[in-house]
């Protein structure tokens, strides 16, 4: 939701990265204020998940051109667990597996780290126990999740909960959603996005990365970004999203090459 | 210096200067097995690396090490070793320096169950012990079986009789007190038909200068018995452990063992399985080593008849310039139709200086088997390093948590639960310190 009273959380200034030499991004602008929701929609191989791990800091990306300003901080200086710790969260579009290791066991570690470099207490397993069991309930989980090994044997939608999960706990301010609604049916998608929009509050911000509208209709956008060739080429409202659906990517492009032509 | 590879001349007899010294035997038998294990020391000669399965593990090491029988026995209190017990496992023999320890072990000798040493089988269970001691171990052609066959007294020996489960956990501690001692840890257990008994078999030690275990263990299972068989070899930072295991399945008995491997400088454990129809077993490792350690596993599961089942993981987590090595045979005979044998080797590298070599076997002679193998070899994964590093865990903690990982899911599979936590604390520290 748009308030008033926002706080400029994230800005990106002519983001350019490559990943093995081959450009990605071509310079993307985007700036999202706290209370906000964003869609960034476009079609496969525009560069949208780069984007988002870019945020996240995964090192296989590197940075050629731009600035990331997160709450005033260059979020390049920060290491992957630092942004975490900071407040950015990436949800997973394949969230990995890590059999050996009790999930429970993994989120508590995860809350704790976090809480200690924001300078709050830590939980010991019963508290914790409690508190995530309280989370659960937000995203209908069952509490046979914590017995099992981290997403080990999960099917695609308890690994998207599973994953909103930690967004709850981790209390971020920039959540990034990257393709949380893909092989989700429409059971799942309703429980995960319920889930999401109870966590969105006036402070924080979510970003969705998505290929497809139907997620829009769960989680309502106050922004629809068009990504093509590593860039933003079209910001709209959220009936954006639907004449996306409707029309296609394609005269976006168009649209966009002709309002490039006419301004050279 | 000789070169590595080489063998010191005399070795092997130095070796067995103490044998004559041992008590006689009041059975025949066992004196001739002793004598004929002798014989067989003087004609079969220490592996080098030129020998096929010893390819990849140089002990020439070893040879150069004045081990000798142990003189003195050290007397230790409970309080010495308290530290080393299982909760669960009550009934406990406890060997110190391969000999013997009555006033720390609690064994059995109820209705029919022995956990005895061997000595006191000897009334008893003369009879039934006669058919498999020293027979189920190929130690004509193995020059540590024969010597420890050579140095055959002081035993484990469990004995269940037919249809009995014994609810208790067994616990083997073979505990090394001095340097310079070699020691020949052995064990028998025999599951008689229908029954059921789960052994823990464990070295450690409390000292960290070197010397040398050289064990054996045989167990039989007869028709329809169930043995579950841990083992965990925590032996001293400078410790030899050459160990040989032989396992027979009878008619639809199910083994099913996790060994561990986490001490001694130098380690080799050879685990031989014969199964007989219908006869199951899960084989299950985990080596985790660092800085110059070496540990060797060479495994051969034998599927000598049809409809039996075998399924193997093996793990090698290596760091420093340690080096893994892993050697799993699966033999299929022509017999043994409608076998389903899985086995698989997995292997961490933490280090650019760590090394393994796997090595799976497939020998297979029958035509109507599903078998299933698989080898890899690599490092810990980015994207998972990344995925836990976005949840605010430090690259240090992703890895060591992977890595604790990795390891905990052959430990997971002990099913004594408070040996387990032990074994994952071990786990969880030496990750630790590795990073």
């Amino acid at each position: 939701m748009i308030y008033q009273d926002s706080r400029l959380l994230l800005e990106v200034r002519g983001l350019c990265a490559t990943v093995n030499g081959t450009e990605i991004l071509k310079g993307l602008d985007l700036t999202v204020r706290s209370g906000e929701v964003h869609a960034i929609m476009g079609p496969n191989g525009s560069g949208k998940s780069t984007f988002s791990k870019i945020l996240a800091g995964h090192s296989a990306y590197e940075v050629t051109g731009g600035t990331v300003m997160f709450e005033g901080q260059n979020l390049f200086d920060l290491a992957p667990e630092e942004r975490a710790r900071a407040g950015v969260f990436l949800a997973f579009q394949y969230p990995i597996e890590i059999p050996g290791v009790g999930n429970s066991q993994f989120l508590r570690l995860t809350y704790n780290t976090v809480q200690t470099h924001r300078g709050k207490e830590e939980l010991d397993p019963l508290e914790f126990d409690d508190f995530v069991r309280e989370k659960m309930k937000l995203l209908e989980m069952s509490p046979d999740f914590l017995e099992r090994s981290v997403n080990e044997g999960f099917s695609g939608g308890e690994k998207k909960r599973n994953e909103i999960l930690q967004m709850a706990m981790l209390d971020p301010r920039l959540a990034i959603l990257d393709e949380t609604d893909s092989g989700l049916d429409i059971d799942a998608l309703r429980i995960v996005a319920n889930g999401v929009n109870q966590l969105a509050n006036k402070d924080n911000a979510i970003v969705m990365v998505t290929h497809y509208q139907r997620l829009l209709n769960y989680i309502v956008p106050d922004y629809v970004h068009v990504m093509e060739a590593g860039r933003i080429i079209k910001t709209g409202g959220k009936e954006l999203a639907f004449e996306l659906e409707t029309r296609g990517y394609d005269w976006v492009g168009v649209e966009h090459k002709a309002a490039t032509r006419a301004a050279v | 210096m000789s070169a590595p590879g080489t063998i010191n001349a005399g070795y092997l007899e130095s070796l067995l200067a103490g044998q004559p010294h041992l008590p006689v035997s009041p059975l025949a038998w066992l004196n001739a097995l002793r004598a004929e294990a002798v014989e067989r020391v003087g004609a079969l000669t220490v592996p080098t690396l030129r020998d096929e399965e010893w390819r990849f593990t140089d002990i020439s090491l070893l040879t150069k090490m004045p081990f000798h029988p142990v003189r003195t026995t050290i007397s230790l209190q409970a309080a010495d070793i308290g530290r080393f017990y299982i909760e669960e496992a009550a009934t406990r023999l406890v060997f110190v320096d391969g000999v013997y320890a009555p006033q720390l072990s609690s064994g059995i000798t109820d209705s029919g169950v022995a956990v005895i040493n061997l000595e006191a089988g000897f009334g008893a269970h003369a009879a039934v012990i006669e058919p498999y001691l020293g027979r189920l171990t190929e130690f004509r052609d193995n020059v540590f079986a024969a010597l420890n066959t050579a140095f055959l007294h002081d035993a484990a020996l469990i004995v269940v009789p037919r249809d009995i489960s014994v609810a208790v956990p067994v616990h083997l501690l073979f505990i090394a007190t001095q340097k310079d001692v070699v020691s020949y840890p052995r064990c028998l257990l025999l599951a008689e038909s229908g029954s059921a008994v789960t052994v823990i078999e464990d070295y450690v030690s409390l000292q960290e200068d070197a010397y040398f275990t050289n064990a054996v263990t045989e167990i039989a299972l007869v028709d329809n018995a169930r043995v579950n068989h841990i083992r965990v070899q925590r032996e001293g930072a400078k410790a030899f452990h050459i160990a040989n295991c032989a396992v027979s399945l009878a008619r639809a008995s199910n083994y099913q063992s996790v060994s561990v491997a986490f001490g001694a400088r130098i380690s080799r454990y050879n685990l031989n399985v014969q199964l007989a129809e219908e006869a199951e077993c899960a084989v299950d490792g985990l080596a985790l080593i660092s800085g110059r350690q070496l540990a060797d596993t060479h495994t051969c599961i034998d599927h000598a008849k049809p409809h039996a089942v075998s399924h193997q993981m093996h793990k090698c987590i290596v760091g420093g310039s340690a080096h893994a090595v892993f050697n799993g045979k699966i033999k299929v005979r022509q017999d043994a139709q409608r076998t389903d044998s899985r086995q698989s080797s997995r292997n961490l590298l933490l280090t650019s200086k760590a090394h393994v070599d796997t090595k799976p076997q497939l020998e297979i002679f029958a035509d109507d088997v599903k078998c299933t193998h698989g080898a890899t070899i690599g490092q810990l994964d980015n994207e998972e390093v990344f995925y836990l590093q976005s949840r605010g865990l430090s690259e240090t903690a992703a890895r060591n948590m992977l890595t604790y990982a990795f390891g905990a899911e052959i430990i997971e599979r002990i099913p004594i639960s408070s040996l387990k936590c032990q074994l994952e604390q071990t786990v969880l520290e030496q990750t630790t310190t590795q990073s």
